[in-house]
């Protein structure tokens, strides 16, 4: 298991570097200006001036090393530093990694933007996986039941309205005709105390209303159809010629033997929760990370493009990895070797 | 196992019911004002930042000497007066302008603004590694020097018939020496601390700056005026778009104020009728205009494709013949792109300079009226019809199609196919495109797609100016500016229009002085442009933006920061 682990990791470091090199170069090569949306009323060669400043007209490998030396070295000491409040040797003159569009640190942002798309994606992938493994449990023991038409009903809609339609429905109930939640999310509000905290839940319910909805559509669905397998097996009969309770049948036999593709989906899809929910997040103007990606992409900000893609990348790495652990513990039946 | 997924539907359903009511409708109080700006603001520093979002957030902060309020008009504000040549503030050679700033002004940490923090802003913008946006603002600035601790001179090495240019406007605030004094030159762009949070004399200070989220901002306790600002907290809210901000205001009431509404006018009228809320739009100086490629665009010349000779070699074959460009101008309804496209944000206008008032010529105002029988008449008399049947006329063989590229904005869009609808009825095929943005209007000379490199027939785009003066604006269509190679692509004078009488009648407005004779040129400048073909004038755009009932004083301002007054803003009772 160690080795094992040894080598995945040590395989992830040249895929990484060759992600990287990748993500830099498409993204240099695109035709996107960070002056490219200024008003016209500025020259174009104060507009050549700003670029100049901001690096953008570096030679490519200029800015390939100086962007790796920054992320991978000096960006990650700035991080502890900040955790850990000691200071490294030469924490002075190490050079931030800037975005064009604020002229401020890129990790500070991110670390900014954090919590509210953990608040909002976090909250509606915990309870999509709450709601969405029983509905499929139950809809792959009595298929074809009322519950289950209704089930793949709703999954159907959750699949296929976008969420930009949710929302915007949602928003006409409950914030237009109803008046019970916000429509603009506060990222300054500060959960202190009971009612701080209510405050919080009345202004992600909604948003998370719409993600819950859109994630509990695939993860039930897929419950259900690894359920269904597993329940015509024949170990399923034994199980229950042995005269073992229904309960225990379904849930220590099948459930738990129908759930090691589930694990892999929920596992793979976390690094989405880091993403963001650009569309999401953009409508209720929760300015998490899936709007910082936006708004950089628009801005024509291409280091913040490249870090948020980069760590996208590397969190799809490691959860790839994390699956893999998951395996085997819920099939012991898997090794490594 | 039913029963359990019944108690917990059951349950979220109450939770549902009690968050909802609990909270009640949204508070409107007399403490905070919320506005919305859907475009997120980046920055605090207008120096560095040269966007409009983050003009208006920095200059509830950072003021000028002298703003112009809603009516165009220049009005003294952290200086006594404005200088002229008859109070002696502007030298009789024009060579210098001479500033008196206000006794006892303090910066929002209590110390005092003299005529230092003046030099200082000069020193900070006009230092080349700054990367200054405003740098414009200081054309022809040879010196700035502080006479007294209040008296601030600008000298210039050419008279300046119109030397409003430095510390006048939202773009040219005074920022202080001591805050930025170790951020002048390459510096400048890892001053985060100060960036985000320039100390200013304004009625506001930044409580916290979220890049590209929200600004929160408190009272200065240093303000000027007793018992100002109203409000004691605003909170500048970014992101969404501009039909969820409009909501906001108009709907659900949870914002005070939205700024830049382009949507719909059907929609933003049925959001209105919730009547909590009201649309506000001023009329600015700018023109969304088709610009006409003098130059010839085809693929097929290669390197030469849309450069500019100045024999006329490279000429387009049939734009820049007068019956043609006049009849597709002739064709367009404007009161329908008005009415149908923008509602209360434009009027028609068959102008390049629309705004202010004074300098709109009225020489061109028969486009108003859409004329397609007398646009086809024209053709059919210059013989330009079609020969072969395939409903397109052609000029000497060619066929006049059109490619007709603008960048990708719903508005835009709907605009281009009213227009295409038009010149298709007329005989001119034409064939839309649009381009991102960011790309468009970016200024990668590698990029076929840029609106300077304007590889397309025609295109279409709205430009301004600065401030209430355009001479910096007229500039643009002289022979010099002409895009090209040779700059890049970045030449302002887009359409490659080059008339050496413009050039010459240019050269006189440069040193003009007095408003009337100015105008006088100005709109003679205008008639050239506009009769000579450069462009077909559209659309005077207006800033559309919206508040809600309560909120009272708001005087909503197109040459300015549109924020500028948020010192008188109150809440009705």
């Amino acid at each position: 298991m160690g080795q094992y682990l040894l080598r995945r990791v040590l395989i992830a470091i040249p895929t990484l570097l060759v992600i990287s090199f990748v993500i830099f170069a498409i993204l240099d090569l695109s035709p996107s200006d960070p002056v490219g949306n200024l008003p016209l009323t500025i020259p174009a060669e104060v507009r050549e001036k700003i670029r100049e400043t901001l690096g953008a007209n570096d030679p490519f490998l200029v800015k390939y090393v100086k962007w790796l030396n920054q992320f991978l070295i000096s960006e990650p000491l700035n991080v502890i530093e900040k955790i850990t409040g000691t200071k490294f040797p030469g924490s002075e003159e190490r050079l931030r990694y800037l975005s064009w569009q604020t002229r401020s640190p890129i990790i500070d942002l991110i670390l900014e933007r954090l919590p509210q798309t953990l608040w909002v994606v976090g909250t509606a992938y915990m309870f999509a996986i709450i709601i969405a493994i029983p509905i499929g449990v139950i809809s792959a023991y009595k298929p074809y039941s009322i519950f289950d038409q209704v089930g793949t009903f709703l999954a159907m809609i959750g699949f296929s309205v976008p969420t930009f339609f949710t929302g915007l429905i949602f928003i006409i109930i409950f914030s237009v005709n109803l008046k019970w939640f916000p429509s603009i999310y506060d990222t300054t509000h500060r959960v202190t105390d009971i009612e701080s905290f209510w405050v919080q839940m009345r202004q992600i319910f909604m948003p998370v209303a719409v993600l819950t909805l859109f994630f509990t559509a695939q993860l039930s669905r897929f419950t259900r159809s690894a359920m269904l397998d597993n329940l015509n097996q024949d170990y399923i009969r034994t199980a229950r010629s042995k005269g073992l309770s229904e309960r225990r049948v379904v849930i220590r036999h099948a459930l738990r033997n129908s759930l090691i593709p589930v694990v892999t989906l929920v596992a793979l899809g976390i690094p989405q929760i880091f993403q963001g929910a650009l569309i999401t997040e953009q409508i209720f103007r929760v300015n998490g990370l899936g709007q910082l990606l936006i708004t950089a992409v628009q801005g024509g900000d291409l280091p913040m493009v490249q870090a948020l893609t980069f760590i996208f990348a590397v969190l799809i790495v490691v959860f790839n990895v994390i699956a893999d652990i998951l395996y085997a513990l819920v099939d012991p039946r898997i090794a490594y070797h | 196992m039913k029963k359990p997924v019944l108690k917990i539907g059951a349950l979220v359903a109450v939770l549902l019911l009690l968050t909802g009511t609990l909270g009640g409708v949204f508070a409107q109080d007399g403490e905070t004002v919320t506005i919305l700006y859907w475009q997120a603001v980046s920055n605090m520093n207008p120096y560095l930042s040269g966007g409009t979002k983050e003009i208006d957030a920095a200059s509830l902060v950072l003021e000028p000497l002298a703003r112009y309020d809603e009516t165009a008009t220049m009005i003294p504000w952290l200086a006594v007066e404005i200088p002229t040549v008859e109070n002696g503030g502007i030298s009789e050679d024009l060579m210098s302008i001479t500033w008196k700033l206000k006794e006892g002004l303090l910066w929002s940490d209590g110390t005092p603004v003299t005529s230092a923090d003046a030099v200082f802003t000069w020193t900070y913008c006009t230092t080349e590694e700054t990367g200054c946006a405003q740098v414009a603002n200081w054309t022809d600035v040879t010196n700035v020097e502080a006479v007294d601790d209040l008296t601030v001179k600008v000298s210039f090495g050419v008279p300046k018939p119109f030397p409003y240019g430095p510390f006048v406007g939202s773009t040219s605030p005074l920022i202080q020496k001591a805050q930025f004094e170790a951020c002048v030159g390459v510096a400048a762009q890892g001053c985060t601390e100060q960036n985000f949070g320039p100390i200013g004399t304004g009625p506001y200070v930044v409580e916290e700056f979220r890049a590209n989220d929200v600004v929160t901002y408190t009272a200065n306790p240093n303000y000027r005026e007793e018992g100002k600002p109203f409000f004691q907290r605003v909170i500048l809210k970014g992101g969404g778009d501009a039909e969820s901000a409009a909501r906001a205001v108009l709907e659900t009431g949870e914002a005070d104020y939205a700024w830049n509404l382009q949507v719909l006018p059907q929609v933003l009228a049925s959001m209105e009728a919730a009547g909590i809320g009201t649309i506000m739009n001023v009329t600015s100086s700018a023109v969304e205009r088709i610009h006409i490629n003098q130059t010839n665009p085809d693929p097929a010349l290669g390197d030469a494709r849309s450069v500019w000779a100045e024999d006329g070699s490279n000429a387009h074959p049939f734009l820049t013949n007068p019956a043609v460009y006049q009849a597709l101008s002739m064709a367009i309804d404007r009161q329908v792109i008005a009415e149908q496209v923008y509602g209360p944000g434009g009027v028609p206008t068959c102008n390049l300079v629309a705004q202010p008032p004074i300098y709109a010529s009225s020489a061109n105002d028969s486009c108003l009226q859409q004329d397609m029988e007398g646009a086809k008449a024209l053709l059919d008399e210059a013989g330009i019809v079609d020969t072969d049947g395939d409903g397109v006329r052609e000029l000497n063989g060619v066929p006049l199609r059109i490619l007709y590229q603008t960048s990708t904005n719903a508005v835009r869009q709907a605009n281009q196919a009213l227009v295409k609808q038009w010149w298709d009825e007329l005989g001119v095929e034409t064939e839309l495109r649009n381009i991102d943005a960011g790309v468009f209007f970016g200024g990668d000379p590698a990029s076929p797609d840029t609106y300077g490199k304007f590889y397309a027939d025609v295109e279409m785009f709205t430009n301004t100016f600065d401030g209430t003066d355009p001479e910096s604006y007229m500039a643009q269509q002289q022979c010099s500016e002409v895009s090209g190679p040779d700059n890049n692509w970045l030449g302002n004078n887009v359409s490659r229009w080059c008339n050496a009488a413009y050039d010459e009648l240019f050269a006189q407005l440069s040193q003009t002085v007095g408003l009337e004779a100015r105008a006088e040129i100005v709109k003679q400048l205008n008639d050239m442009y506009v009769q000579g073909g450069g462009i077909i004038p559209l659309i005077n755009r207006a800033d559309v933006s919206a508040r809600a009932n309560s909120l009272e004083g708001v005087r909503m301002n197109a040459w300015d920061a549109e924020l500028w007054n948020i010192a008188d803003w109150t809440r009705a009772q």
